[in-house]
């Protein structure tokens, strides 16, 4: 998709009666579809890769026919057969709730990779760098639980409803250090605009690297494996409590918007932590959009890496870590950022 | 003023017969506020199968495959009971090589049996990468069954007067290579979860039992022990020759989930130190006693109990002179552990709840019988 393409498309949507400004928003409209298939497809990898880590990781083998030696087409069986299962809807469910919610927590966990920075060109030309666009992740990832609430209560199952209220608790509560992580960046980079947090990183000053940050990483990570519900914190969802927590009434292809969306943001949070603190796609040699994968990926076989190897805490546990630990360590970060920032440290 | 005047109701959750960790078909009826759990009432009796009417219509040796069922985890110590209230009603002496096999059996089932225990405790506190490892060390104890007796998990090694097969060539080696790998094994999860403060946070001052409680209740096992009380059976009655052998009854008196769980992990590298010595020991001669083909006690009574992986496992038998037994009575110790249950439960958290049912180590087969 070079610049060639773009213009080869504006100029054939505008010679056909198109007036630019809307020829545009078809073209970004394109890429956003775009963004979204990519995802779609990393999701697919993504629960392979979790598969063969964890099979690594306790002695096992893992997939390992379908679709050769290492079972690269098992998602992707996984996936038709999720399509193919009947859709039940439990007899006293409410029924629009019901049906509404799994699409409220699969949009979100979309819509926040329009801001995502695959390559060093990639918003500036095919996509918008929006001046707010860290205000527009937070303000979209806040959006799920709304979902989830929605799904358990719509379920009409009490260990639905129990997981639903763990999971807004939840939710709610790491937002906080979550966005505060995020504030250090915008305050050490002056700016809401991701280009601009990129831009500031460059030349191998990645934030990572620079004092106070580093806390700000740590806490991203925790609260972001909190909001993305892994182990240790998949109180919501947690199997040998809930059964399957908010979804558990769920099935077939509902049941897999509600997998795909939690596959979603999992690589969201790596990829923006990626954007926020290791420079995005910066790196020697190899192209942007490889350095940037690869810094992603890394993240995220970390993250795979503790949801496979510690137990689950308890709800009350989860919930006292956020408020007397997470959220003052995190008001800190901000504190201390702002004091390197101001007497030009950092 | 504000908690005056919102109504809160209480929620009947119905955990169960079928849920991830219920440790079989077990119905849990938790009456919840919120989280906390105000009330529970265990629900028993999915799996009743009639064992002990059915011991009435079989011969003594017929019902013998029937107790490998009850307790499935540890069949061995099922047999045990058995064999051993029939013995002492027929007044049978068993062959020396015949007694170290059966300790041997035993101990290579408590092993098993607490290695199921970890995999499945690891696996309701989501730590489930405990859960394949200690499986992946359960299914060398199976192998060496099936070398032995060609069973896996349903064994019948005991029989009357001995024990069903003499062990063939290589099982000794195998089982102590066994031996010298599985301590390298605990220290494993040991360092994978003992250590992990996760767990510990999950595990300590959760699900107290008091000594005074858990004696009143007539637990026993590791159940009792993690409670600080020092009985168990191999050393309070010995039976086949556990008298001689040397091992230490390990206690924890912290009386919470993570005591039980530690005396379970130390019973395995005790249960090594047996085997060890069995192994060392182990006499040549006959494996079997001479019974006859019809086998008819004399008329009375006898109990056998054994220290099963969980607990006291008995087996009373009542004896009218005749091919089958007049009456089988099973003591399960699970059902005693189950009748505790709401008591360490209540006031703990739904979370709590898989925990503590976890650490009691229950098995419905010898529930419900």
């Amino acid at each position: 998709m070079s610049g060639g393409a773009q213009d080869k498309v504006l100029q054939f949507l505008i010679t056909h009666g198109l007036p630019a400004w809307i020829a545009s928003a078809v073209w970004m409209l394109l890429m956003a579809i775009a963004v979204i298939i990519f995802v779609l497809l990393t999701v697919l990898i993504l629960v392979w890769l979790e598969r063969k880590i964890s099979a690594d990781l306790q002695s096992r083998v893992g997939p390992n026919r379908t679709g050769g030696r290492f079972g690269l087409m098992q998602t992707m069986a996984d996936a038709l057969k999720l399509l193919m299962k009947e859709d039940t809807i439990p007899h006293c469910a409410d029924r629009v709730v019901f049906i509404l919610a799994p699409f409220l927590v699969f949009v979100p966990a979309l819509l926040v990779f329009l801001v995502v920075p695959f390559t060093d060109q990639w918003l500036v030309k095919y996509l918008r760098d929006l001046n707010l666009g860290v205000l527009f992740v937070i303000a979209v990832s806040a959006l799920p639980v709304i979902g989830l609430l929605m799904a358990g209560w719509g379920s009409n199952n009490k260990y639905a409803m129990l997981g639903a209220m763990r999971a807004v608790a939840q939710g709610m509560s790491y937002e906080i250090p979550l966005v505060l992580a995020m504030v250090c960046v915008v305050v050490a980079a002056g700016s809401l605009k991701v280009g601009d947090i990129v831009g500031a990183q460059l030349g191998g000053h990645w934030f990572i690297t620079r004092f106070p940050l580093q806390l700000a990483f740590v806490i991203y990570l925790i609260a972001g494996m909190a909001e993305v519900n892994r182990v240790p914190f998949d109180l919501p969802e947690a199997e040998s409590e809930l059964v399957a927590g908010y979804f558990t009434e769920y099935s077939g292809m509902r049941f897999a918007l509600f997998f795909l969306a939690e596959f979603a943001h999992l690589f969201f949070v790596a990829a923006f932590a990626t954007t926020l603190f290791f420079g995005a796609w910066e790196g020697p040699v190899l192209p942007p959009a490889v350095w940037f994968l690869i810094k992603t990926y890394a993240i995220i076989i970390l993250i795979m890496w503790i949801r496979w190897t510690v137990p689950r805490l308890r709800i009350d546990q989860v919930m006292s870590f956020a408020w007397k630990l997470l959220v003052p360590a995190s008001l800190l970060a901000v504190a201390l950022t702002g004091i390197a920032v101001v007497y030009g440290k950092l | 003023m504000l908690q005056q005047s919102i109504l809160t109701e209480h929620v009947t959750l119905n955990m169960g017969p079928q849920h991830p960790s219920t440790h079989g078909v077990l119905r849990l009826e938790l009456t919840l506020e919120g989280e906390v759990v105000v009330d529970c009432r265990p629900v028993i009796g999915y799996l009743h199968r009639g064992v002990e009417k059915i011991g009435e219509a079989r011969t003594y040796p017929q019902f013998l495959p029937y107790t490998d069922r009850l307790d499935y985890l540890s069949s061995a110590s099922n047999n045990a009971a058995y064999v051993l209230a029939v013995e002492k009603l027929m007044g049978l002496e068993v062959p020396e090589r015949a007694k170290y096999l059966r300790v041997i059996a035993l101990e290579l089932n408590r092993i098993a049996s607490h290695l199921v225990f970890l995999a499945t405790f690891g696996n309701d506190l989501a730590a489930t990468t405990a859960f394949l490892y200690a499986i992946r060390e359960r299914e060398l104890i199976m192998d060496l069954f099936e070398m032995w007796v060609g069973a896996r998990l349903t064994q019948s090694t005991f029989k009357l007067g001995g024990v069903s097969d003499d062990v063939p060539e290589g099982f000794v080696q195998q089982a102590r290579d066994f031996c010298r790998l599985l301590p390298g094994r605990v220290d494993e999860y040991d360092r994978l979860l003992t250590g992990n403060r996760i767990f510990e946070a999950r595990t300590r001052g959760v699900g107290l039992l008091p000594p005074e409680v858990a004696l009143d209740y007539a637990c026993s096992g590791p159940t009792l022990r993690g409670s600080g009380v020092a009985f168990d059976l191999r050393r309070a009655a010995p039976y086949e020759m556990y008298d001689r052998l040397d091992f230490d009854v390990v206690t924890h008196s912290s009386c919470d989930c993570l005591g039980r769980y530690l005396v379970r992990m130390q019973e395995m590298r005790q249960s090594v130190r047996i085997l060890q010595q069995c192994l060392d020991q182990l006499p040549e001669g006959e494996v079997r006693a001479k019974v006859g083909r019809v086998v008819k006690p004399p008329a009375g009574e006898a109990y056998g109990r054994v220290e099963s992986p969980r607990g006291e496992f008995g087996c009373y038998v009542v004896s009218d002179g005749g091919t089958s037994p007049r009456r089988v009575r099973l003591r399960a110790p699970s059902f005693f552990h189950l009748a505790v249950l709401p008591q360490m439960l209540r006031g703990w958290k739904v979370g709590d709840v898989v925990a503590i049912l976890g650490s009691i180590d229950i098995v419905l087969g010898e529930v419900d019988r």
